[in-house]
């Protein structure tokens, strides 16, 4: 970005650096960095206070990442799996605080998959990013649940188990906000960021986002085609390659095949306007067709902001519970005296 | 003893063998006995034997009652057992003198558990060899009664309760008044069941009147020993205790016991905490997808700054293990209750243990200790649930209240609660302006020397304000950080605030008797059994000295307390003797004075247990002692 979009200021008076986040420790290239930088220019360009905004997140490679973007927002590197559930939590004490979760795949697709799905189903005001690699970063290369079958890892071996598609669950706990996107395309990201922000319940964005490091070996089954042998695979878990970011571009409706950083491939389909996103059925189909023939649909799959959320199931009024005045938490000694001679 | 030979041919098989005009001759004792009540779950005896309760303390006789059910919802055995004692003593009686037979099941023995001396009241159906003189037998026809009454079947089962009720009313010398009104009490005041129920009572009472012959001693009179007092138990004291503290945010899932406590909170938030001006709640309350989840919830929520609470037991306490390790490092406020039962794993859940002890009081993952309060009443239950709202928010850790299910599920006479007697403390919170003049802050920096750091609440208006929370190593200023320099200056840090949780929390109640060469030292819910205990031993020219702890961690008062006794047992419920064990790491210098007196089968301690353990300790009475003074190994 130039020096120039660093300096403008933006509705509420920000420049761009007034969101940036600590130095990134991923592996060079990863595809969550990436991520992290379309939340900050999402967050800048929409006027997003970083001291009205928490950002959670989870354990993992992925969970991180909010130590990389708003440092003027309050983070809370969590628990593995329970990012949904602090989330619940602290979004009810305070519902007027705009939530960023960032979790990962094994931390949403496994471990936390129970909270998960009951966070979508109370319909807590947040967007939760999923970051989605396939695999465990951090513990070196185990298969996650999001893995597809037939994929291959140099230690994990081969996967016999079916994925599980996280936009799928977010669907059938009746999410009203679910889409998919490519860390490599953001475009796509910033533009999905910015309505998720918008949506006034749980937004689920699955994000797949390749690992530079562990999901490396060259015959992937996420491409139609085995991807040609890679001469420089890597066999040494302590030597991390520098990899460039994979940025892809491509239009509504295209089918794209976008060759990852240890040369297989993944299809991507961006929807098209013939898609009608606040059809829940069609989007479940939808997401069933793209198994079938072992591509990803990109783009927002389905929106339904007519549901309560949390806050407003709660009926939570103007004052958040965490700054409710002293005076309004305590009931009146005759009202102790009342309930206690009732019990004489 | 029956009446009329008509009658007595329903009973079957004992009338012939037994002769009671014998029994009848003995002097009448007062208020003072035992009755249990065998049952089976599910079949509406609950109302009958709390209104039996409620009549007794409505009459002003110092009453306890205690259900001992299985984990079941229909059908299974159940039991119910009321103490009243003018004395006070309330505590369970290892045996009942008055037994009421209802489950044909269980009625064998039911007849063998009777104190000699007492009575066996039975439904009249029940066949069954009864062959002792040194009791009083009173067949009732249980079921002829109820269809005369109640033509709907389903309801039948339910006011049957209601003849052992009116006969043993009659028997004892209940007034039908207060039967009526510990009726109204517990409809709520609704005429239409009071009536139907008391159509019964009345029915059954003429009864006993017309056909029983009291050969037993037991009777009734009015006192004043409850005046005043209140009945509750100590879930829905937790659970006001709470409200009165200001809570503002509970998740939690069901498990017995503490599921009460949950109810308690979801029925009195509504009436208490809705604001007048808005009509709308000024509380939250989640049911959450399981104790993962429940612990999770009240972390994030006491982080983004309400008063966040759960409840549960202990397999739910091993699933909040992680958060709590994580709010522990990250110094999160939290409360949690843990309404303990019996162990390991499901082991006996509807059965009371105080088993959680040595767990939850380093509950985590790596270093980690919790501040723990042990109520040993409801009144307690009450009072440390404001107090532990207030110390999890000044402390910013996870502060744990451990009850039991005795405590929690049982009714308990009390002095009325007493109003809290400060003002909320919300702990160290920078505001905006606040950071205004100093410019920043540090997080985890101990700037009063008290180890407690400042925070602030997200959503704070300066551009300085917010931090990051992690469990992973950090510095003063919440920074990623992996210098060993760090850790340890951190968790001298968490040490020294250790040890301001170890002043704030509540001083242990001790009663020191003049040339007491023995203290006992106990907590929770073992209270009354060891008060009573203590006078039995007094009887036999024993004299003890008695501390009941009232929080962890253990501090000076204790270890002065055993410094001056030549013993001192360890009265728990539990096998491990998990306070034992606390206490010789706590006062190491006077571990051989500690001896343990510790039991554990799934029932509250009984007075005898307690004296006959010490008086075996110290060389009178049964027994060798053997074991007593060792405590298990570990």
């Amino acid at each position: 970005m130039g020096t120039a979009s660093l300096q403008r200021a933006n509705v509420i008076g920000l420049q761009k650096i007034d969101y940036k986040g600590g130095d990134s420790t991923l592996c060079a290239g990863c595809g969550h960095d990436s991520i992290a930088s379309q939340i900050i220019t999402a967050c800048y360009e929409m006027g997003v206070k970083p001291e009205n905004v928490i950002k959670l997140s989870g354990i993992g490679c992925s969970s991180k990442s909010p130590a990389y973007f708003m440092n003027r927002a309050w983070g809370f590197n969590t628990l593995h799996g329970r990012m949904a559930a602090v989330a619940t939590g602290a979004l009810t004490a305070n519902h007027k605080l705009i939530g960023i979760g960032v979790s990962g795949d094994g931390d949403t697709g496994s471990i936390g998959l129970g909270n998960f799905k009951h966070m979508v189903r109370r319909n807590v005001h947040m967007v939760y990013i999923i970051e989605n690699n396939g695999v465990y970063g951090l513990t070196k290369g185990q298969f996650s649940a999001t893995a597809d079958v037939g994929q291959e890892l140099k230690h994990a071996g081969k996967n016999e188990l079916p994925p599980i598609d996280l936009c799928m669950e977010a669907l059938v706990a009746e999410c009203g906000f679910v889409a998919r996107s490519f860390a490599g395309d953001p475009k796509q990201v910033v533009t999905l960021l910015k309505a998720a922000l918008s949506h006034r319940g749980t937004a689920v964005i699955d994000i797949i986002s390749p690992c530079v490091t562990f999901n490396n070996h060259d015959d992937s089954t996420k491409s139609y085609m085995w991807g040609k042998a890679n001469d420089d695979r890597i066999n040494d878990f302590t030597y991390v390659p520098h990899q460039e970011e994979i940025m892809v571009e491509y239009e509504e409706g295209e089918v794209k095949e976008v060759t990852l950083h240890d040369g297989s491939h993944i299809i991507l389909k961006k929807l098209d306007s013939k898609h009608d996103p606040t059809d829940r059925a069609a989007a479940i189909k939808l997401l069933e067709e793209a198994r079938e023939k072992q591509l990803f649909i990109t783009g927002l799959l389905y929106v339904d902001n007519g549901r309560q959320n949390l806050a407003e199931h709660l009926r939570l009024g103007d004052t958040p519970l965490a700054l409710m005045p002293l005076e309004r938490l305590r009931p009146p000694r005759e009202s102790l005296d009342k309930i206690l001679d009732s019990m004489k | 003893m029956i009446a009329s030979t008509q009658a007595g041919q329903q009973t079957g098989i004992y009338a012939a063998s037994v002769r009671e005009d014998a029994l009848a001759s003995r002097p009448p004792v007062i208020n003072d006995f035992s009755i249990s009540v065998a049952t089976k779950n599910g079949s509406g005896s609950q109302t009958a034997n709390t209104t039996l309760l409620r009549a007794l303390f409505k009459m002003g006789i110092p009453v306890s009652g205690k259900n001992l059910f299985p984990s079941n919802i229909q059908g299974m055995p159940t039991w119910y057992t009321i103490r009243a004692n003018k004395d006070g003593f309330i505590a369970r009686k290892p045996h009942a003198e008055i037994v009421v037979a209802i489950n044909p099941a269980t009625a064998i023995e039911d007849y063998q558990s009777v104190e000699p001396g007492g009575f066996f009241m039975y439904a009249d159906d029940i066949r069954l060899q009864m062959n002792r003189n040194d009791i009083s037998h009173y067949p009732i026809p249980v079921k002829k009664l109820a269809t005369e009454n109640e033509k709907d079947p389903k309801l039948r089962t339910y006011v049957a309760n209601m003849v052992y009720v009116g006969a043993l009313a009659q028997l004892l010398g209940i007034d039908l008044a207060d039967i009526e009104s510990a009726l109204l009490f517990h409809f709520k005041g609704k005429r239409k069941p009071v009536d139907s129920n008391m159509k019964v009572v009345r029915l059954a009472h003429q009864w006993a009147a017309d056909n029983l012959i009291k050969t037993d001693p037991f009777r009734v009179q009015k006192m004043s020993a409850t005046d005043g007092l209140i009945m509750i138990d100590g879930n829905t004291a937790g659970a006001l205790g709470a409200i009165y503290g200001g809570v503002t945010f509970v998740a939690w899932y069901p498990i017995t016991p503490a599921t009460g406590l949950a109810d308690a909170l979801s029925h009195f938030l509504p009436r208490l905490r809705t604001d007048p001006d808005t009509g709308l709640p000024t509380y939250a309350i989640l049911q959450a997808e399981d104790e993962l989840g429940a612990l999770g919830m009240v972390v994030g929520a006491g982080w983004a700054g309400a008063r966040a609470m759960t409840s549960t037991s202990g397999p739910g306490i091993s699933l909040m293990t992680e958060f709590t390790g994580l709010a522990y490092f990250a110094e999160v406020p939290a409360v949690v209750w843990d309404v303990q039962r019996m162990g390991p794993s499901t082991g006996m859940p509807t059965r009371v243990s105080q088993g959680d002890v040595l767990k939850v009081y380093f509950l985590g993952h790596g270093d980690a200790k919790h501040p723990c309060f042990l109520p040993g009443s409801v009144k307690e239950c009450f009072e440390f649930g404001w107090r532990a709202l207030d110390l999890a928010e000044r402390l910013q850790t996870p502060v744990f209240v451990l009850s039991d299910l005795d405590l929690g599920m049982n009714q308990w006479m009390s002095e009325p609660f007493e109003y809290p007697d400060q003002p909320m403390q919300r702990g160290k919170v920078l505001t905006a302006d606040d950071l205004k003049q100093l410019g920043g802050f540090a997080r985890y920096k101990d700037v009063d020397g008290d180890g407690v750091g400042y925070r602030t609440l997200p959503g704070t208006d300066h551009p300085l304000a917010a931090y990051f929370t992690r469990g992973t190593g950090h510095n003063e200023r919440a920074q990623l950080s992996e210098r060993p320099e760090d850790w340890t200056s951190n968790m001298a840090r968490l040490g020294r605030k250790f040890e301001t949780a170890r002043a704030l929390m509540p001083k242990p109640v001790v009663q020191r008797v003049d040339g007491a060469e023995i203290g006992i030292i106990s907590y929770g819910s073992a209270d009354p059994a060891v008060e009573e205990a203590r006078a039995l031993l007094a009887r036999a020219g024993i004299k003890a000295s008695y501390l009941r702890l009232r929080a962890l961690p253990l501090e000076q008062t204790t270890t002065e307390f055993i410094a001056a006794h030549r013993r001192c047992y360890v009265v728990e419920l539990n096998t491990d003797a998990q306070m034992l064990q606390l206490l010789r790491l706590h006062a190491p210098e006077h571990a051989t004075r500690l001896v343990a007196a510790n039991y554990s089968d799934g029932l509250p301690l009984t007075a005898e247990w307690i004296s006959t353990a010490i008086r075996s300790g110290e060389g009178s009475g049964e027994g060798s002692g053997e074991g007593l003074d060792k405590g298990p190994a570990i």
